[in-house]
């Protein structure tokens, strides 16, 4: 036998469920999202420890969905003193680094910036010859004064060379103890927001240290020696904690993921609208062949333009725990507090659940939905669900790609609530353990690994530049903790990019494979 | 009249050019970060309205060519469009009393403030489209026979070039091969001319324009009233359509991003289908095979939530979506504009439409 453990911090509740090698489900657990996030993931796996008594000697692997890298950002906590490169010049300095970051995240990271000559056209020849000058007495000068080094190049996603180089230096002059990001292992066109990205990347790595040696300990405490330690990334994928420690920057939106993944894996649907209703919001993403939709334009973070791969999600304030005031629905939220103040609960306060289960005539352990009707009349109460309806029918309506009918899948702890019909949806499924469908989702996800090149193929055939982005795609997903003869393409994409000359494409190959335990 | 720009003019001047920019004219990012930049360095951005222009000066339109999608990828270091104009006048021994914007469009509205205040030079409130095309030639000063040639072209390397053309079309071809030598984008200055011919051939106040438009519209949302209606009133726009787009189609062709898409109508266009096909800029609106607008008369897809103009690469299904019409200038409507920006000249074997 061969357990799993999947742990889904969410905004309100920190979830955990084992399951079997068949991917069956033989515990779960659920604790509050606790502040410093860690106490609440130490609280699940010990729970879960617990119910599995002596079964637990054969558990293989934990893997983590958090959100802690995001919360470190907007609280500018426990990030690392960094110094930022960008090889740019005689270009780019019309605009320097943290143009438009919040002053708050900008005093903290920004005080050691350098542009340096350097850098390539989109055809890859150099706009300039490096300045490895430059670049050394910049580093001999923040010596013992940084954590870490975010190093960005002008079209290094066409041609490395300049950051390899940098990188290179740096790790000669700062030692082995100094963290490294170069760009063009994160992102790909838009120097500025694949700067951002690098930039965060760089100043999360302490967080995602931290997290991993805390989780390390308590799994020592509970769990044999030999256990692995996964973290869920952006893509739907998880990644060893190495590889998570090396690019923490492809883990903050884990838990968003794990959501999407989970409700493919409880209904085995390739493609379809996945809405995950939880506490305070509805987050609407897409299932495309098994895995979250990528979004194609530029994602906040904490007040930051970014343009790693990231789900691509709609979420408005529409969960389980959402405050009802006359025909006013939202954005507030009772949250963790429902089933104090929920008025099916014996609260006072009126939320969608209770508007839900007055409804469906339906009631929980600790529900009696007569408590809402006696306050409220139903027709009141269909008002309200007309307009909840109506929210979710327009965010389903806007994540569909084309106007031909798709399913829908709801998951998460309010997806009780949905309606029983939905215009352009083919079908309505929630899935048995819709409520853990993140957590089964972290549990059950693969390694694997997407990687994006671009190419001219007037100079490059494009036979060769698949294979060498598919190369690069395995390399990678072996680094994550894929076992490499399990490694298979599951898809290729090329999209030619306009106003470029040169037939320039941007191919991306996405690999999965069983992890290596 | 004379105006200094501040900081949240560049803000609503971004909006209202994406506005006029009809689907193209790039992304107004990153000159709206260079000219904030310098405004809060302390540089001041002088705009001048085109009566202020005397017969005997001397005004010179710089702007940015090449691919947009370059621009976010190789920054601008700032000195380019600057070199350009030091170039200009001192190689070619003219003396500069103005610089002028050559369209409205996200990149090349920012480009002459910024010259402008990094040169301590007057800019000028004219502009030669009062929207966005693709090709130099597609200016009103070409209709007016002023000679884009010389056109001086710099890039951040520091490489020149001057193209002294036998005629405007063959400027643009000489001009966008070496602009693809260049890696891609070029900073160029051409169409110098005196005060007299500027007068004359050039669509004024554009940037006030472009300023008040985007002005109106975040004061509307301010005031809790309707961002759209104000968007109307202020462009002297005519709304056209509003529904759901229910199909795009995209191709790269000959370099330019053509396509076409589909919108379902809705409110009180439901029932009816229109279309829109665009190359880099939006062309032609048709409702079933009727055209309903078509260039050189500005087509504009606003986002029915936000209200914000949708440039054409950032359409994609499932938008809602309002269409609105604004009358080009008057000059496009004669019959060298129409030769030179009409629905033929874009390959359509169809009659300009005056809305």
């Amino acid at each position: 036998m061969n357990l799993k453990i999947g742990v889904d911090v969410g905004s309100t509740y920190t979830d955990g469920v084992v399951i079997d090698d068949s991917g069956r489900i033989l515990h779960n657990a659920k604790e509050m999202t606790t502040f410093d996030i860690t106490t609440g993931i130490v609280g699940v796996l010990g729970s879960l420890a617990t119910k599995l008594g002596s079964d637990k000697d054969s558990l293989s692997a934990v893997m983590i969905g958090t959100t802690h890298g995001i919360n470190a950002l907007s609280q500018v906590k426990s990030l690392n003193r960094i110094a930022v490169v960008r090889i740019s010049l005689p270009s780019g300095s019309g605009i320097p680094p943290f143009a438009e970051w919040p002053p708050s995240l900008r005093e903290y990271l920004s005080s050691h910036v350098i542009m340096v000559h350097g850098g390539h056209e989109y055809t890859g020849d150099e706009i300039s010859e490096l300045d490895e000058n430059a670049l050394k007495s910049f580093f001999r000068s923040i010596k013992g004064k940084v954590d870490a080094v975010s190093i960005t190049s002008v079209f290094s996603f066409v041609n490395p060379d300049h950051e390899l180089r940098a990188g290179a230096i740096a790790r000669d002059i700062l030692g082995d103890d100094i963290f490294i990001t170069l760009s063009h292992n994160i992102s790909s066109l838009g120097l500025l927001e694949r700067e951002n990205s690098t930039i965060i990347n760089s100043a999360i790595e302490k967080v995602m240290r931290n997290v991993i040696s805390a989780t390390r300990k308590t799994l020592g405490k509970l769990f044999p020696e030999r256990v692995k330690l996964f973290f869920s990334q952006n893509d739907g994928t998880v990644a060893e904690e190495n590889f998570a420690t090396k690019f923490p920057v492809f883990t903050v939106a884990g838990p968003i993921s794990n959501s999407v993944r989970g409700a493919f894996v409880l209904t085995g649907i390739e493609d379809a609208v996945v809405l995950d209703i939880g506490g305070t919001t509805t987050n609407c993403g897409v299932l495309t062949k098994g895995y979250p939709r990528e979004s194609s334009n530029p994602v906040e973070i904490s007040g930051v333009k970014t343009n790693f791969r990231m789900p691509d999600i709609i979420a408005i304030p529409l969960g389980g725990g959402t405050t009802i005031n006359g025909f006013n629905v939202g954005p507030l939220s009772v949250g963790y507090e429902l089933p104090q103040k929920g008025l099916s609960f014996g609260g006072d306060i009126l939320t969608t659940t209770d508007v839900s289960l007055a409804l469906k005539e339906h009631n929980f352990e600790n529900t009696d939905y007569r408590k809402v009707l006696s306050r409220n009349n139903g027709e009141y109460l269909d008002k309200v669900y007309e307009i909840m309806s109506g929210k979710w029918f327009e965010v389903f309506d806007r994540m569909k790609s084309s106007n031909t009918d798709v399913p829908l899948i709801a998951v998460g702890g309010g997806s009780f609530m949905i309606p029983p019909g939905f215009p352009g949806a083919s079908g309505i499924i929630v899935p048995d353990g819709a409520e853990y469908a993140n957590a089964i989702g972290a549990a059950t996800s693969q390694v694997g690994s997407v990687i994006e090149k671009a190419f001219s193929y007037d100079t490059v055939q494009r036979n060769r530049a698949i294979e060498e982005t598919i190369s690069a795609a395995k390399d990678n997903a072996e680094l994550a903790g894929a076992d490499r003869s399990t490694l298979e393409v599951k898809d290729i994409e090329e999209v030619s990019m306009p106003y470029l000359p040169g037939n320039s494409v941007k191919v991306s190959v996405r690999v999965i494979g069983k992890m290596r335990l | 009249m004379v105006r200094k720009l501040v900081s949240t003019d560049i803000d609503d001047l971004a909006y209202g050019c994406a506005v006029l920019g009809t689907g193209g004219g790039g992304d107004p990012h990153i000159g709206k970060l260079m000219v904030k930049q310098v405004i809060s360095d302390g540089k001041e951005i002088n705009l001048y309205s085109v009566d202020e222009v005397d017969d005997k000066d001397w005004i010179l339109p710089v702007a940015m060519m090449g691919a947009p999608v370059i621009m976010i990828e190789k920054l601008p270091s700032g000195t380019e469009s600057v070199n350009a104009m030091n170039f200009f006048e001192h190689e070619m021994k003219k003396k500069i009393s103005f610089i002028s914007p050559i369209e409205a469009g996200g990149v090349n509205s920012t480009i002459p403030l910024f010259v402008g205040a990094m040169t301590n030079k007057r800019v000028v409130d004219g502009d030669g489209e009062g929207r966005a095309f693709p090709e130099l030639q597609m200016v009103t000063y070409h209709l007016y026979d002023i000679n884009a040639s010389p056109i001086v072209m710099y890039d951040e390397k520091g490489n020149v070039n001057v193209v002294q053309a036998v005629n405007n079309i063959w400027g643009e071809k000489i001009a966008r091969s070496v602009t693809i030598r260049f890696g891609g984008s070029a900073y160029i200055s051409l169409y110098y001319c005196d005060g007299e011919s500027y007068r004359k051939a050039t669509i004024p106040g554009t940037i006030a324009k472009s300023i008040d438009i985007g002005q109106r519209v975040r004061e509307a949302k301010k005031e809790g009233k309707d961002q759209f209606d104000a968007l109307l009133d202020v462009a002297e726009a005519k709304h056209l359509f509003t529904g759901k787009i229910v199909d795009l189609e995209r191709k790269v062709e000959k370099g330019f991003a053509r396509g076409r898409i589909t919108i379902d109508g809705t409110d009180e266009f439901s029932g009816r289908t229109a279309s829109i096909d665009f190359q880099n800029e939006n062309l032609i609106l048709r409702e079933e095979e009727k055209v309903i607008a078509s260039v050189p008369d500005l087509i504009t897809v606003i986002d029915s939530e936000s209200s914000t103009p949708i440039t054409t690469e950032h359409l994609r299904y499932g938008l809602r979506v309002k269409v609105i019409g604004i009358k080009c200038d008057s000059k496009w409507r004669t019959k060298k504009g129409l030769e030179t920006v009409g629905p033929r000249y874009f390959g359509y074997d169809i009659n300009y439409k005056p809305l």
